[in-house]
Protein backbone atom coordinates (compact mmCIF):
# COMPACT_ATOMS: atom_id res chain seq x y z
CA UNK A 1 0.00 0.00 0.00
CA UNK A 2 1.33 3.44 -0.95
CA UNK A 3 0.61 5.74 1.98
CA UNK A 4 0.96 9.51 2.14
CA UNK A 5 0.99 11.19 5.57
CA UNK A 6 0.47 14.96 5.80
CA UNK A 7 2.40 16.48 8.71
CA UNK A 8 3.05 19.94 10.11
CA UNK A 9 5.79 21.64 12.11
CA UNK A 10 4.20 23.41 15.08
CA UNK A 11 5.19 25.06 18.36
CA UNK A 12 5.27 22.28 20.95
CA UNK A 13 2.60 23.17 23.52
CA UNK A 14 4.09 20.66 25.98
CA UNK A 15 7.40 22.56 25.91
CA UNK A 16 6.19 26.17 25.56
CA UNK A 17 3.79 28.59 27.13
CA UNK A 18 2.00 30.13 24.18
CA UNK A 19 1.66 33.87 24.69
CA UNK A 20 0.44 36.74 22.56
CA UNK A 21 3.16 39.15 21.42
CA UNK A 22 3.14 42.84 22.32
CA UNK A 23 1.00 44.16 19.46
CA UNK A 24 -1.20 41.08 19.18
CA UNK A 25 -0.07 40.35 15.63
CA UNK A 26 1.31 36.91 16.42
CA UNK A 27 2.23 34.61 19.26
CA UNK A 28 5.57 35.28 20.97
CA UNK A 29 7.94 33.25 18.80
CA UNK A 30 11.27 33.95 20.51
CA UNK A 31 12.72 30.78 22.03
CA UNK A 32 9.80 28.60 20.92
CA UNK A 33 10.52 24.89 20.70
CA UNK A 34 9.01 23.38 17.56
CA UNK A 35 8.18 19.78 16.88
CA UNK A 36 5.95 17.67 14.69
CA UNK A 37 2.24 18.11 15.42
CA UNK A 38 1.31 15.47 18.02
CA UNK A 39 -1.61 14.01 16.01
CA UNK A 40 0.61 13.67 12.91
CA UNK A 41 3.07 11.55 14.85
CA UNK A 42 0.34 8.99 15.52
CA UNK A 43 -0.60 9.11 11.82
CA UNK A 44 2.97 8.37 10.74
CA UNK A 45 3.26 5.52 13.25
CA UNK A 46 0.00 4.02 11.95
CA UNK A 47 1.24 4.29 8.35
CA UNK A 48 4.46 2.50 9.28
CA UNK A 49 2.54 -0.27 11.06
CA UNK A 50 0.30 -0.79 8.00
CA UNK A 51 3.26 -0.79 5.61
CA UNK A 52 5.12 -3.31 7.74
CA UNK A 53 2.07 -5.59 7.64
CA UNK A 54 0.98 -5.36 3.98
CA UNK A 55 4.03 -3.89 2.22
CA UNK A 56 4.33 -0.68 0.24
CA UNK A 57 5.81 2.66 1.25
CA UNK A 58 5.22 5.65 3.49
CA UNK A 59 5.79 9.19 2.23
CA UNK A 60 5.61 12.14 4.60
CA UNK A 61 4.66 15.51 3.12
CA UNK A 62 4.39 19.00 4.53
CA UNK A 63 3.65 22.52 3.38
CA UNK A 64 6.16 24.84 5.01
CA UNK A 65 9.47 26.64 4.90
CA UNK A 66 13.02 25.23 4.91
CA UNK A 67 12.82 24.62 8.63
CA UNK A 68 9.91 22.23 8.14
CA UNK A 69 12.43 19.81 6.65
CA UNK A 70 13.43 18.86 10.20
CA UNK A 71 10.00 17.34 10.95
CA UNK A 72 10.07 15.37 7.70
CA UNK A 73 13.50 14.09 8.66
CA UNK A 74 12.26 13.16 12.13
CA UNK A 75 9.36 11.15 10.70
CA UNK A 76 11.75 9.47 8.27
CA UNK A 77 13.90 8.53 11.24
CA UNK A 78 10.76 6.87 12.64
CA UNK A 79 10.55 4.78 9.52
CA UNK A 80 8.88 6.75 6.73
CA UNK A 81 10.52 5.96 3.38
CA UNK A 82 10.26 9.30 1.59
CA UNK A 83 9.82 12.97 2.37
CA UNK A 84 8.38 15.76 0.23
CA UNK A 85 8.48 19.45 1.11
CA UNK A 86 6.02 21.82 -0.59
CA UNK A 87 7.81 25.12 -0.25
CA UNK A 88 7.30 28.44 -2.03
CA UNK A 89 7.00 32.06 -0.89
CA UNK A 90 3.64 32.06 -2.67
CA UNK A 91 2.31 29.46 -0.18
CA UNK A 92 2.78 31.71 2.86
CA UNK A 93 -0.44 32.74 4.58
CA UNK A 94 -2.49 29.97 2.97
CA UNK A 95 -5.76 29.14 4.71
CA UNK A 96 -6.90 25.56 5.24
CA UNK A 97 -8.31 25.35 1.73
CA UNK A 98 -5.04 26.67 0.29
CA UNK A 99 -3.04 24.00 2.13
CA UNK A 100 -5.49 21.30 1.03
CA UNK A 101 -5.26 22.41 -2.61
CA UNK A 102 -1.44 22.22 -2.49
CA UNK A 103 -1.60 18.72 -1.04
CA UNK A 104 -4.16 17.80 -3.70
CA UNK A 105 -1.76 18.92 -6.43
CA UNK A 106 0.98 16.75 -4.90
CA UNK A 107 -1.37 13.75 -4.61
CA UNK A 108 -2.31 14.14 -8.29
CA UNK A 109 1.38 13.87 -9.21
CA UNK A 110 1.87 10.68 -7.18
CA UNK A 111 0.00 7.44 -6.73
CA UNK A 112 -1.31 6.86 -3.22
CA UNK A 113 -3.85 4.37 -1.91
CA UNK A 114 -4.21 5.86 1.53
CA UNK A 115 -3.75 9.40 2.77
CA UNK A 116 -3.50 10.15 6.48
CA UNK A 117 -3.50 13.45 8.36
CA UNK A 118 -3.53 14.25 12.05
CA UNK A 119 -7.05 14.93 13.35
CA UNK A 120 -6.03 18.52 14.05
CA UNK A 121 -2.97 20.75 14.49
CA UNK A 122 -2.02 23.98 16.27
CA UNK A 123 -4.88 26.01 14.77
CA UNK A 124 -7.44 23.51 16.06
CA UNK A 125 -9.42 23.68 12.82
CA UNK A 126 -9.38 19.96 11.94
CA UNK A 127 -10.11 20.88 8.33
CA UNK A 128 -7.36 19.93 5.87
CA UNK A 129 -8.07 16.17 5.69
CA UNK A 130 -11.77 16.59 4.96
CA UNK A 131 -11.11 19.28 2.38
CA UNK A 132 -8.43 17.21 0.65
CA UNK A 133 -10.75 14.19 0.45
CA UNK A 134 -13.54 16.30 -1.08
CA UNK A 135 -11.13 17.82 -3.62
CA UNK A 136 -9.94 14.34 -4.62
CA UNK A 137 -13.45 12.88 -4.51
CA UNK A 138 -12.16 10.22 -2.11
CA UNK A 139 -14.20 8.98 0.85
CA UNK A 140 -13.19 10.45 4.22
CA UNK A 141 -13.40 9.51 7.87
CA UNK A 142 -12.22 11.76 10.70
CA UNK A 143 -11.02 11.06 14.26
CA UNK A 144 -9.93 7.54 13.34
CA UNK A 145 -8.66 5.43 16.25
CA UNK A 146 -8.53 2.00 14.60
CA UNK A 147 -7.60 0.74 11.12
CA UNK A 148 -7.81 -2.82 9.80
CA UNK A 149 -6.81 -3.54 6.21
CA UNK A 150 -9.15 -5.88 4.34
CA UNK A 151 -8.19 -6.02 0.64
CA UNK A 152 -9.20 -2.76 -1.06
CA UNK A 153 -11.40 -1.82 1.88
CA UNK A 154 -10.45 -0.59 5.34
CA UNK A 155 -12.38 -1.20 8.50
CA UNK A 156 -11.95 1.99 10.50
CA UNK A 157 -13.08 3.02 13.95
CA UNK A 158 -13.97 6.66 14.66
CA UNK A 159 -13.85 8.11 18.14
CA UNK A 160 -17.29 9.57 18.84
CA UNK A 161 -18.87 11.14 21.93
CA UNK A 162 -18.76 9.32 25.26
CA UNK A 163 -15.72 7.21 24.39
CA UNK A 164 -17.76 5.11 21.96
CA UNK A 165 -16.35 3.95 18.65
CA UNK A 166 -18.18 4.13 15.32
CA UNK A 167 -17.04 1.35 12.98
CA UNK A 168 -17.13 1.95 9.23
CA UNK A 169 -16.07 0.18 6.05
CA UNK A 170 -14.34 2.60 3.69
CA UNK A 171 -13.07 1.97 0.17
CA UNK A 172 -9.54 2.76 -0.94
CA UNK A 173 -8.27 5.19 -2.01
CA UNK A 174 -9.42 7.28 0.94
CA UNK A 175 -8.37 10.02 3.36
CA UNK A 176 -8.41 9.46 7.12
CA UNK A 177 -7.68 11.90 9.95
CA UNK A 178 -5.98 10.15 12.84
CA UNK A 179 -6.82 10.64 16.52
CA UNK A 180 -4.23 10.38 19.27
CA UNK A 181 -4.14 7.10 21.18
CA UNK A 182 -4.58 4.90 18.06
CA UNK A 183 -1.10 3.47 18.70
CA UNK A 184 2.07 4.20 20.67
CA UNK A 185 4.41 6.20 18.42
CA UNK A 186 7.94 4.83 18.56
CA UNK A 187 10.74 6.76 20.15
CA UNK A 188 13.20 8.45 17.82
CA UNK A 189 16.76 8.57 19.13
CA UNK A 190 19.69 10.68 18.05
CA UNK A 191 21.05 7.70 16.16
CA UNK A 192 17.88 7.42 14.10
CA UNK A 193 18.00 11.12 13.24
CA UNK A 194 21.68 10.80 12.21
CA UNK A 195 20.86 7.95 9.82
CA UNK A 196 18.62 10.19 7.74
CA UNK A 197 20.58 13.42 8.26
CA UNK A 198 22.03 13.44 4.76
CA UNK A 199 19.02 12.08 2.85
CA UNK A 200 18.00 14.49 0.10
CA UNK A 201 14.42 15.68 0.60
CA UNK A 202 12.85 16.93 -2.63
CA UNK A 203 11.13 20.33 -2.65
CA UNK A 204 8.30 21.43 -4.91
CA UNK A 205 7.03 24.95 -5.52
CA UNK A 206 3.98 26.41 -7.26
CA UNK A 207 5.41 25.84 -10.75
CA UNK A 208 6.35 22.19 -10.01
CA UNK A 209 2.87 21.52 -8.70
CA UNK A 210 1.13 23.39 -11.53
CA UNK A 211 -0.68 25.52 -8.96
CA UNK A 212 -1.77 29.09 -9.73
CA UNK A 213 0.16 31.10 -7.14
CA UNK A 214 -2.70 33.60 -6.79
CA UNK A 215 -5.10 30.86 -5.70
CA UNK A 216 -3.03 29.99 -2.62
CA UNK A 217 -1.11 31.95 0.00
CA UNK A 218 -2.45 35.09 1.66
CA UNK A 219 -3.94 36.37 -1.62
CA UNK A 220 -6.02 33.27 -2.18
CA UNK A 221 -7.18 32.94 1.42
CA UNK A 222 -10.87 33.45 2.09
CA UNK A 223 -10.29 32.98 5.82
CA UNK A 224 -7.89 35.43 7.46
CA UNK A 225 -6.65 35.76 11.03
CA UNK A 226 -6.74 39.39 12.16
CA UNK A 227 -5.00 39.16 15.53
CA UNK A 228 -4.22 37.12 18.61
CA UNK A 229 -5.62 37.98 22.02
CA UNK A 230 -6.31 36.56 25.45
CA UNK A 231 -9.99 36.96 26.29
CA UNK A 232 -11.21 38.41 29.57
CA UNK A 233 -12.76 35.41 31.26
CA UNK A 234 -14.36 37.07 34.25
CA UNK A 235 -12.66 36.69 37.59
CA UNK A 236 -11.09 33.30 37.12
CA UNK A 237 -9.86 31.23 40.03
CA UNK A 238 -9.13 32.63 43.47
CA UNK A 239 -5.39 31.90 43.75
CA UNK A 240 -4.28 30.52 47.09
CA UNK A 241 -1.06 32.20 48.18
CA UNK A 242 1.45 31.68 50.97
CA UNK A 243 3.75 28.88 52.10
CA UNK A 244 2.90 25.34 51.08
CA UNK A 245 1.70 24.61 54.64
CA UNK A 246 -0.59 27.65 54.57
CA UNK A 247 -1.99 26.74 51.16
CA UNK A 248 -2.57 23.12 52.21
CA UNK A 249 -4.38 24.27 55.37
CA UNK A 250 -6.60 26.68 53.41
CA UNK A 251 -7.37 24.05 50.80
CA UNK A 252 -8.34 21.44 53.40
CA UNK A 253 -10.70 23.96 54.97
CA UNK A 254 -12.29 24.67 51.58
CA UNK A 255 -12.55 21.00 50.69
CA UNK A 256 -14.32 20.28 53.99
CA UNK A 257 -16.76 23.13 53.37
CA UNK A 258 -17.55 21.92 49.85
CA UNK A 259 -18.01 18.27 50.71
CA UNK A 260 -14.67 17.11 49.33
CA UNK A 261 -13.49 15.87 52.71
CA UNK A 262 -15.34 14.28 55.54
CA UNK B 1 -28.16 37.94 3.11
CA UNK B 2 -28.00 34.35 1.91
CA UNK B 3 -30.23 31.62 3.32
CA UNK B 4 -29.05 30.27 6.68
CA UNK B 5 -29.43 26.57 7.37
CA UNK B 6 -28.72 24.60 10.54
CA UNK B 7 -27.93 20.90 10.53
CA UNK B 8 -29.73 19.23 13.45
CA UNK B 9 -27.96 16.39 15.23
CA UNK B 10 -30.33 14.05 17.05
CA UNK B 11 -30.43 10.73 18.88
CA UNK B 12 -33.39 8.53 19.80
CA UNK B 13 -35.94 11.10 18.66
CA UNK B 14 -34.46 14.01 20.61
CA UNK B 15 -32.58 16.94 19.06
CA UNK B 16 -29.14 17.64 20.48
CA UNK B 17 -28.70 20.73 22.70
CA UNK B 18 -26.81 22.28 19.80
CA UNK B 19 -30.11 22.73 17.89
CA UNK B 20 -30.94 25.75 20.06
CA UNK B 21 -27.33 26.99 20.01
CA UNK B 22 -27.21 27.03 16.20
CA UNK B 23 -30.34 29.16 15.91
CA UNK B 24 -28.89 31.57 18.49
CA UNK B 25 -25.67 31.76 16.46
CA UNK B 26 -27.64 32.37 13.25
CA UNK B 27 -29.23 35.43 14.85
CA UNK B 28 -25.74 36.79 15.48
CA UNK B 29 -25.01 36.55 11.77
CA UNK B 30 -28.34 38.11 10.78
CA UNK B 31 -30.74 39.27 13.50
CA UNK B 32 -33.70 38.95 11.10
CA UNK B 33 -32.69 35.61 9.67
CA UNK B 34 -35.44 33.10 8.91
CA UNK B 35 -33.35 30.06 9.74
CA UNK B 36 -34.04 26.69 8.14
CA UNK B 37 -33.38 23.50 10.10
CA UNK B 38 -32.37 20.33 8.29
CA UNK B 39 -33.38 17.06 9.95
CA UNK B 40 -32.13 13.85 8.40
CA UNK B 41 -32.74 10.24 9.40
CA UNK B 42 -35.13 7.34 9.18
CA UNK B 43 -38.41 6.44 10.89
CA UNK B 44 -40.71 8.03 13.45
CA UNK B 45 -37.78 9.58 15.37
CA UNK B 46 -37.13 11.98 12.50
CA UNK B 47 -40.74 13.18 12.44
CA UNK B 48 -40.57 13.76 16.17
CA UNK B 49 -37.36 15.77 15.96
CA UNK B 50 -38.60 17.80 12.98
CA UNK B 51 -41.82 18.71 14.81
CA UNK B 52 -39.91 19.64 17.96
CA UNK B 53 -37.39 21.96 16.30
CA UNK B 54 -40.14 23.69 14.27
CA UNK B 55 -40.81 25.68 17.45
CA UNK B 56 -37.36 27.26 17.11
CA UNK B 57 -36.88 27.41 13.34
CA UNK B 58 -38.83 29.26 10.67
CA UNK B 59 -38.73 26.24 8.41
CA UNK B 60 -37.73 22.61 8.82
CA UNK B 61 -36.63 20.47 5.88
CA UNK B 62 -37.17 16.83 6.72
CA UNK B 63 -35.51 13.91 4.98
CA UNK B 64 -36.90 10.58 6.15
CA UNK B 65 -35.44 7.67 4.17
CA UNK B 66 -34.30 4.13 4.90
CA UNK B 67 -30.96 5.04 3.33
CA UNK B 68 -30.51 7.57 6.15
CA UNK B 69 -30.93 5.10 9.00
CA UNK B 70 -27.41 5.78 10.20
CA UNK B 71 -26.46 8.84 8.19
CA UNK B 72 -22.67 9.04 8.10
CA UNK B 73 -21.17 12.35 7.04
CA UNK B 74 -20.41 11.08 3.53
CA UNK B 75 -24.11 10.46 2.88
CA UNK B 76 -25.23 13.69 4.53
CA UNK B 77 -22.71 15.73 2.57
CA UNK B 78 -24.00 14.33 -0.69
CA UNK B 79 -27.60 15.03 0.30
CA UNK B 80 -26.85 18.61 1.35
CA UNK B 81 -25.03 19.33 -1.91
CA UNK B 82 -28.11 18.04 -3.75
CA UNK B 83 -30.58 20.27 -1.88
CA UNK B 84 -28.85 23.47 -0.68
CA UNK B 85 -28.82 26.73 -2.58
CA UNK B 86 -25.46 27.77 -4.03
CA UNK B 87 -24.55 30.54 -1.59
CA UNK B 88 -26.05 28.89 1.50
CA UNK B 89 -24.69 29.57 4.96
CA UNK B 90 -24.70 26.23 6.76
CA UNK B 91 -24.30 26.01 10.54
CA UNK B 92 -23.03 22.73 11.95
CA UNK B 93 -22.25 21.76 15.53
CA UNK B 94 -18.52 21.05 15.84
CA UNK B 95 -19.07 17.62 17.40
CA UNK B 96 -17.54 14.43 16.04
CA UNK B 97 -20.18 14.33 13.29
CA UNK B 98 -19.74 17.98 12.36
CA UNK B 99 -15.98 17.55 12.14
CA UNK B 100 -16.60 14.68 9.71
CA UNK B 101 -19.06 16.72 7.65
CA UNK B 102 -18.04 20.38 7.55
CA UNK B 103 -14.68 20.76 5.80
CA UNK B 104 -15.57 18.54 2.83
CA UNK B 105 -19.03 20.10 2.54
CA UNK B 106 -17.49 23.54 2.07
CA UNK B 107 -15.38 22.23 -0.82
CA UNK B 108 -18.36 20.57 -2.51
CA UNK B 109 -20.43 23.77 -2.14
CA UNK B 110 -17.44 25.89 -3.22
CA UNK B 111 -18.00 27.99 -0.12
CA UNK B 112 -15.82 29.07 2.80
CA UNK B 113 -15.19 26.80 5.80
CA UNK B 114 -14.96 28.42 9.22
CA UNK B 115 -13.76 25.92 11.82
CA UNK B 116 -14.66 25.57 15.50
CA UNK B 117 -16.14 29.03 16.06
CA UNK B 118 -16.62 30.14 19.70
CA UNK B 119 -18.03 33.63 19.05
CA UNK B 120 -19.64 35.63 16.24
CA UNK B 121 -19.07 39.39 16.05
CA UNK B 122 -21.18 40.04 12.99
CA UNK B 123 -21.12 40.58 9.24
CA UNK B 124 -19.60 43.57 7.46
CA UNK B 125 -20.45 43.41 3.76
CA UNK B 126 -19.29 39.96 2.71
CA UNK B 127 -16.92 39.54 5.66
CA UNK B 128 -18.06 37.47 8.60
CA UNK B 129 -16.05 38.21 11.73
CA UNK B 130 -15.73 35.43 14.29
CA UNK B 131 -13.68 34.38 17.30
CA UNK B 132 -11.71 31.15 17.33
CA UNK B 133 -9.14 29.61 19.63
CA UNK B 134 -5.73 28.20 18.80
CA UNK B 135 -3.11 26.17 20.69
CA UNK B 136 -5.65 24.19 22.75
CA UNK B 137 -7.39 27.37 23.88
CA UNK B 138 -4.26 29.11 25.16
CA UNK B 139 -4.86 32.06 22.81
CA UNK B 140 -7.86 33.42 20.93
CA UNK B 141 -8.04 35.05 17.50
CA UNK B 142 -10.37 37.26 15.53
CA UNK B 143 -10.90 35.79 12.08
CA UNK B 144 -12.64 37.15 9.00
CA UNK B 145 -14.22 34.85 6.46
CA UNK B 146 -15.33 35.91 2.99
CA UNK B 147 -18.86 34.53 2.69
CA UNK B 148 -19.59 35.82 -0.83
CA UNK B 149 -20.10 32.24 -2.04
CA UNK B 150 -21.68 31.05 1.20
CA UNK B 151 -20.06 29.30 4.12
CA UNK B 152 -20.02 26.20 6.25
CA UNK B 153 -19.55 27.31 9.84
CA UNK B 154 -18.76 24.76 12.53
CA UNK B 155 -19.78 26.07 15.95
CA UNK B 156 -18.29 24.79 19.18
CA UNK B 157 -20.89 22.98 21.32
CA UNK B 158 -21.72 25.00 24.43
CA UNK B 159 -20.13 28.23 23.16
CA UNK B 160 -23.45 29.91 22.27
CA UNK B 161 -26.24 30.45 24.80
CA UNK B 162 -29.24 28.47 23.52
CA UNK B 163 -32.22 30.39 22.11
CA UNK B 164 -35.02 28.90 24.17
CA UNK B 165 -37.72 31.36 23.07
CA UNK B 166 -39.47 28.63 21.01
CA UNK B 167 -41.19 31.46 19.15
CA UNK B 168 -40.50 30.61 15.51
CA UNK B 169 -43.62 28.52 14.91
CA UNK B 170 -42.07 27.05 11.79
CA UNK B 171 -43.44 24.67 9.22
CA UNK B 172 -42.12 21.20 8.41
CA UNK B 173 -41.59 20.27 4.77
CA UNK B 174 -40.95 16.66 3.88
CA UNK B 175 -38.30 16.89 1.18
CA UNK B 176 -37.34 13.20 1.16
CA UNK B 177 -38.09 13.03 -2.57
CA UNK B 178 -35.35 15.58 -3.34
CA UNK B 179 -32.53 13.70 -1.59
CA UNK B 180 -31.11 12.46 -4.89
CA UNK B 181 -28.39 9.86 -5.37
CA UNK B 182 -26.87 8.94 -1.99
CA UNK B 183 -24.36 6.31 -3.08
CA UNK B 184 -21.11 6.66 -1.12
CA UNK B 185 -17.91 4.68 -0.59
CA UNK B 186 -18.16 4.49 3.19
CA UNK B 187 -20.69 2.41 5.09
CA UNK B 188 -21.62 2.33 8.74
CA UNK B 189 -21.05 -1.00 10.48
CA UNK B 190 -21.76 -0.59 14.19
CA UNK B 191 -21.12 1.46 17.30
CA UNK B 192 -18.82 -0.23 19.79
CA UNK B 193 -19.77 1.00 23.27
CA UNK B 194 -17.00 2.22 25.56
CA UNK B 195 -15.67 -0.45 27.87
CA UNK B 196 -16.78 -0.29 31.46
CA UNK B 197 -13.75 -0.12 33.71
CA UNK B 198 -13.09 -1.28 37.26
CA UNK B 199 -14.18 2.06 38.71
CA UNK B 200 -17.18 4.15 37.69
CA UNK B 201 -15.96 7.76 37.86
CA UNK B 202 -19.44 9.06 37.03
CA UNK B 203 -20.71 7.86 40.42
CA UNK B 204 -18.09 9.61 42.56
CA UNK B 205 -18.78 12.89 44.39
CA UNK B 206 -15.10 13.72 44.59
CA UNK B 207 -12.60 13.27 41.76
CA UNK B 208 -8.83 13.65 41.86
CA UNK B 209 -8.15 14.12 38.16
CA UNK B 210 -4.67 13.99 36.65
CA UNK B 211 -3.31 15.38 33.40
CA UNK B 212 -0.01 15.75 31.59
CA UNK B 213 1.53 17.36 34.68
CA UNK B 214 1.80 13.92 36.30
CA UNK B 215 4.71 13.39 33.89
CA UNK B 216 5.22 9.65 34.41
CA UNK B 217 3.14 6.51 34.84
CA UNK B 218 4.74 5.79 38.21
CA UNK B 219 3.49 9.12 39.54
CA UNK B 220 -0.17 8.13 39.13
CA UNK B 221 0.31 6.60 42.58
CA UNK B 222 0.78 10.09 44.04
CA UNK B 223 -2.76 10.95 42.89
CA UNK B 224 -4.13 7.58 44.01
CA UNK B 225 -2.75 8.11 47.53
CA UNK B 226 -4.43 11.50 47.73
CA UNK B 227 -7.69 10.03 46.43
CA UNK B 228 -7.50 7.24 49.02
CA UNK B 229 -6.95 9.76 51.80
CA UNK B 230 -9.92 11.84 50.59
CA UNK B 231 -12.22 8.93 49.88
CA UNK B 232 -12.18 10.04 46.26
CA UNK B 233 -11.64 8.35 42.90
CA UNK B 234 -8.87 9.03 40.38
CA UNK B 235 -9.92 10.24 36.94
CA UNK B 236 -7.81 11.79 34.18
CA UNK B 237 -7.58 13.83 31.00
CA UNK B 238 -6.97 12.48 27.52
CA UNK B 239 -3.14 12.41 27.35
CA UNK B 240 -3.05 9.97 30.28
CA UNK B 241 -5.27 7.53 28.38
CA UNK B 242 -3.35 8.05 25.13
CA UNK B 243 -0.19 7.12 27.05
CA UNK B 244 -2.06 4.03 28.34
CA UNK B 245 -1.34 4.94 31.96
CA UNK B 246 -5.01 4.69 32.94
CA UNK B 247 -8.02 3.00 31.35
CA UNK B 248 -10.25 4.86 28.91
CA UNK B 249 -13.12 4.54 31.42
CA UNK B 250 -11.24 6.96 33.72
CA UNK B 251 -11.15 9.75 31.12
CA UNK B 252 -13.21 12.89 31.71
CA UNK B 253 -14.18 14.83 28.57
CA UNK B 254 -16.32 14.90 25.45
CA UNK B 255 -14.51 11.84 24.13
CA UNK B 256 -14.64 10.16 27.54
CA UNK B 257 -17.02 10.21 30.49
CA UNK B 258 -19.34 12.99 31.56
CA UNK B 259 -19.05 13.43 35.33
CA UNK B 260 -21.09 15.38 37.88
CA UNK B 261 -19.01 15.44 41.07
CA UNK B 262 -19.35 17.90 43.95
CA UNK B 263 -15.63 18.55 44.05
CA UNK B 264 -13.15 18.26 41.18
CA UNK B 265 -9.40 18.48 41.77
CA UNK B 266 -7.74 19.19 38.43
CA UNK B 267 -4.09 18.21 38.94
CA UNK B 268 -1.69 19.16 36.17
CA UNK B 269 -4.61 19.50 33.73
CA UNK B 270 -4.47 22.42 31.29
CA UNK B 271 -8.27 22.54 30.91
CA UNK B 272 -9.01 22.17 27.20
CA UNK B 273 -12.63 22.69 26.21
CA UNK B 274 -12.90 19.01 25.32
CA UNK B 275 -11.95 18.14 28.89
CA UNK B 276 -14.19 20.75 30.52
CA UNK B 277 -17.06 19.58 28.29
CA UNK B 278 -17.14 16.39 30.34
CA UNK B 279 -17.68 18.18 33.66
CA UNK B 280 -21.31 19.01 34.43
CA UNK B 281 -23.29 20.18 37.44
CA UNK B 282 -21.00 23.10 38.35
CA UNK B 283 -18.72 21.34 40.87
CA UNK B 284 -16.25 23.16 43.11
CA UNK B 285 -13.13 23.04 40.94
CA UNK B 286 -9.64 23.25 42.41
CA UNK B 287 -6.86 23.66 39.82
CA UNK B 288 -3.29 22.79 40.70
CA UNK B 289 -0.85 23.57 37.91
CA UNK B 290 2.67 24.97 37.63
CA UNK B 291 1.70 26.98 34.54
CA UNK B 292 -0.31 30.01 35.76
CA UNK B 293 -1.41 30.68 32.17
CA UNK B 294 -3.18 27.32 31.87
CA UNK B 295 -6.83 27.86 30.80
CA UNK B 296 -7.98 25.74 33.76
CA UNK B 297 -7.37 28.74 36.06
CA UNK B 298 -10.05 30.68 34.18
CA UNK B 299 -12.76 28.15 34.96
CA UNK B 300 -11.63 26.88 38.38
CA UNK B 301 -12.99 28.25 41.67
CA UNK B 302 -9.67 27.99 43.45
CA UNK B 303 -6.20 27.88 41.92
CA UNK B 304 -2.82 26.82 43.24
CA UNK B 305 0.35 27.50 41.32
CA UNK B 306 2.46 24.46 42.12
CA UNK B 307 4.08 21.35 40.71
CA UNK B 308 1.59 18.60 41.54
CA UNK B 309 4.41 16.15 42.19
CA UNK B 310 5.50 18.33 45.13
CA UNK B 311 2.10 19.57 46.23
CA UNK B 312 -0.08 16.44 46.18
CA UNK B 313 2.04 14.43 48.69
CA UNK B 314 2.01 17.44 51.06
CA UNK B 315 -1.76 17.61 50.79
CA UNK B 316 -2.10 13.84 51.29
CA UNK B 317 0.04 13.93 54.44
CA UNK B 318 -1.88 16.87 55.88
CA UNK B 319 -5.23 15.18 55.23
CA UNK B 320 -4.03 11.97 56.88
CA UNK B 321 -2.92 13.95 59.94
CA UNK B 322 -6.07 16.03 60.25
Amino acid sequence: MEILVCVKRVPDTAENEIEVNRDGSDIERDDLVYSVNEWDNYAVEEAILIRDKVGGSVTVITVGDDESEEVLRREMAMGADNGLLLCDDAFEGSDGKGVASLLKAAVDKGKYDLILTGAQADGGAAQVGGMLAAMLDYPYASLVNKIEVDGDTLKVGREIEGGNQEMNAIQLPCVLSIQTGINEPRYVGIRGIRKVASVEIPQQGAADLGVDAASVGADGARVKRLDYFVPEMGEGAEMLEGSTEEIVAKLIELLKAKGGLK
Amino acid sequence: MADIYAYITHTAGVADDSALELVAAAKKIDANAAVTAIVIGSGADVDKVADAVAASYAKVLKFNLDALAYPNAEVVRKLLVNVLSADAIVLVSNDTFGMDLGPGLSIKLDSTFVADVVGIEGVDGTALKVIRQEYSGMVSTHVTADITNGAVINLRPGAFAPDESQSAGGSVEDRSGDAGDLTVKRTFLEVVEAEVGDVDITKSDVLVSVGRGIEDEENIEVAQELADAMGAVVSCSRPIVDAKWLEKSRQVGTSGQTVKPKVYLACGISGSFQHMGGIKGAPFIVAINKNVKAPIFQVADVGIEADILDFLPELTDAIKES
